[in-house]
């Protein structure tokens, strides 16, 4: 497709918390090809939507669980409160981002998140997450989301990996389990010769295995719940064992009681609330396939 | 007097094909229960003008389109319940990916509703009933639908929605835009009565074309694209960027324009999606102005990348 700059390519630099490619680093200083030969375990993290809280706990876990790199897929902002706290937490932990649709909408300053609402219920709450989040977004950060790049390449456990939002030839566009054919998957594993296609922006975690190598994974969201009735949030591990690469969707429990407290004090909408406190999408639901959304409440 | 030699060029832009997302059937050409005072292509029992495919023509399109990419398989007439091996085409469908029926849920009973609903399970991949009601009253949605029609499509959705589907209620919008919200509301309150309390309602403009012409009006003479307004347009908006639609009479560049012999692009999927759209019809203009109105949702699709 055109219209995409060149994969980004990202290695881990020796004593760093996370992969180059982190803040103010840009791409220019990267090697090709990157092999991540000293990392053992990724952590990747899906959508933040602003819960720096679930952030937290979820890095510290990762932690605790023997990751020695972390990614984060993109989509710092949204839904939930202050979102400069998800950006200094990343910053400090020099995590490399790749730009989700929200960065890249937040960056530009552009006039919504580019999820392509038509439902004006969605289309409301939508609105009023994407303003609030605009509006406390400082500067240094939009500035920071701008350099995100679209794509990050890597190589782990003898795998080629392609990280990027929505998928390979659109950040926003949604790659959700009911509706994704295996032989779409290979075909854009194809052409952009990857082994792992690594992708999040539905808020749904979910895995395929395209053949006997390769597999396409989505790591769900640190944001919200994965609409299944848990308070819980999910992030992926990436496990180099034996010289393979294998996955795991790790459940993250965080201070939901205080991140309830923070989006009433910053007066976002009680649907969101609801959400966090139930488990249960309560907005954003157009875009759910119909089996998606009838495993759902709402 | 010397001869003036003029070539014929038509003047409207064509697009190509930027991936083949969506790949369409007229699986009952254009052949319906009911006669629509609004429909698009005039479908009609009488209506033959396009046949029924077979569950072997949709095999042989849904194997050419598997090295294609197609992410989403969609299935309109007509009505596509009067095809009798709908069923078949459905359970073939599933084992590749997601399938969308778009229908006016009059021929559903309970035995279809509940083989739908196990077709459904036994797949991977969402089923989805996109059922065709275009009025919150009886009166409103009848005027346009025919007799008898709003009871029978209610009864339809009731039974899918207790098989545990949850159709996307589509109505083409008869009121002032700015009315929207208060016929959404009425949708909801209606839907919910029979049990759908949960209800994905997807409005649609109106395309003034067929019985849609003669009902209100057509397009006038202006209402065209132009090479102009493509300039900085995300063609992505635009359904044959990334559609073809497999007819019994070749394949087309969408599921709009069937009476537009431009629009047939070719005899196999493969070669219409080598061969560029034309934007030459009024219709297209609706698709410009509103986004590609088929699809279940825009996917993703309209990012200014």
């Amino acid at each position: 497709m055109s219209g995409f700059p060149q994969d980004t390519v990202v290695s881990r630099r020796s004593g760093a918390k996370g992969l180059v490619g982190g803040p103010g680093t840009g791409v220019s200083s990267l090697e090709y090809p990157a092999v991540l030969s000293d990392v053992t375990r990724l952590a990747v993290f899906g959508g933040v939507y602003s819960n720096h809280l679930a952030l937290e706990a979820a890095i510290e876990d990762a932690r605790a669980k023997g990751a020695d790199a972390f990614l984060c897929l993109g989509d710092l902002g949204a839904f939930g409160p202050t979102p400069d706290r998800t950006a200094e937490i990343l910053q400090d932990e020099g995590v490399p981002v790749v730009r989700g649709n929200y960065d890249d909408s937040i960056s530009r300053g552009l006039e919504d998140c580019q999820c392509g609402y038509t439902d004006p219920r969605d289309n409301h709450y939508a609105h009023l997450s994407y303003i609030y989040t605009l509006t406390n977004t400082s500067n240094r950060h939009r500035e920071w989301m701008g350099t995100f790049p679209d794509r990050i390449r890597f190589r782990l456990g003898g795998l080629d990996v392609l990280a990027f939002h929505g998928s390979p030839r659109r950040m926003n566009e949604f790659l959700w389990e009911t509706t994704t054919p295996t032989h779409f998957l290979r075909g854009m594993a194809d052409q952009h010769s990857a082994d792992v296609l690594l992708g999040t922006h539905t808020g749904i975690h979910w895995a395929r295995q395209l053949d006997e190598r390769r597999w396409y994974l989505n790591a769900g969201a640190l944001g919200r719940p994965a609409n299944d009735g848990k308070t819980n949030v999910w992030y992926l591990l990436l496990d180099v064992r034996a010289e393979q690469l294998h996955h795991t969707f790790v459940p993250v429990s965080y201070d939901v009681g205080a991140l309830v407290g923070e989006m009433r004090r910053e007066g976002l909408p009680e649907e969101f609330v609801e959400t966090i406190r139930t488990g249960w999408w309560t907005t954003c639901l157009e875009v759910l396939p119909g089996k998606e959304r009838a495993r759902g409440r709402w | 007097m010397g001869r003036i030699e003029l070539e014929v060029v038509d003047p409207s832009p064509a697009v190509e094909l930027q991936a083949l997302d969506e790949l369409w059937f007229q699986v009952a050409g254009t052949v319906c229960n009911l006669r629509c005072r609004h429909c698009f292509i005039s479908c009609s029992p009488e209506n033959h003008s396009f046949w029924f495919l077979s569950r072997e023509d949709v095999q042989v399109a849904l194997e050419e389109s598997v090295p294609l990419g197609v992410k989403e398989y969609y299935f309109t007439g007509g009505e596509p319940f009067l095809n009798r091996e709908m069923e078949g085409i459905l359970a073939d469908t599933l084992t590749l990916g997601p399938a969308t029926v778009l229908t006016n849920a009059t021929l559903i009973p309970g035995r279809r509703a509940a083989k739908l609903a196990a077709l459904a399970a036994a797949s991977p991949y969402t089923l989805e009933l996109r059922v065709s009601l275009d009025g919150i009253t009886r009166e409103m949605n009848d005027a346009i639908r025919g007799e008898g029609t709003f009871d029978r499509c209610l009864e339809g959705v009731e039974r899918l929605v207790g098989q545990g589907f949850l159709p996307i209620i589509t109505c083409m919008r008869s009121w002032p835009e700015d009315d929207t919200e208060r016929y959404l509301e009425g949708f909801r309150t209606l839907l919910g009565r029979v049990g759908y309390d949960r209800a994905r309602i997807k409005i649609i403009p109106p395309l003034l074309m067929g019985e849609e012409a003669d009902r209100t009006r057509a397009y006038h003479e202006t209402e065209r694209v132009t090479h102009e307004m493509l300039h900085g347009f995300d063609l992505s908006q635009l359904l044959c960027t990334r559609a073809r639609l497999v007819t019994a009479r070749g394949v087309y560049a969408c599921p709009i324009l069937l009476e537009s012999p431009s629009a047939r692009l070719g005899d196999s999927v493969g070669t219409a999606a080598a061969r560029p759209a034309r934007l030459g019809e009024a219709a297209c203009y609706t698709c410009y102005m509103s986004g590609a109105i088929c699809s279940n949702t825009l996917s993703g699709a309209g990012a200014d990348r």
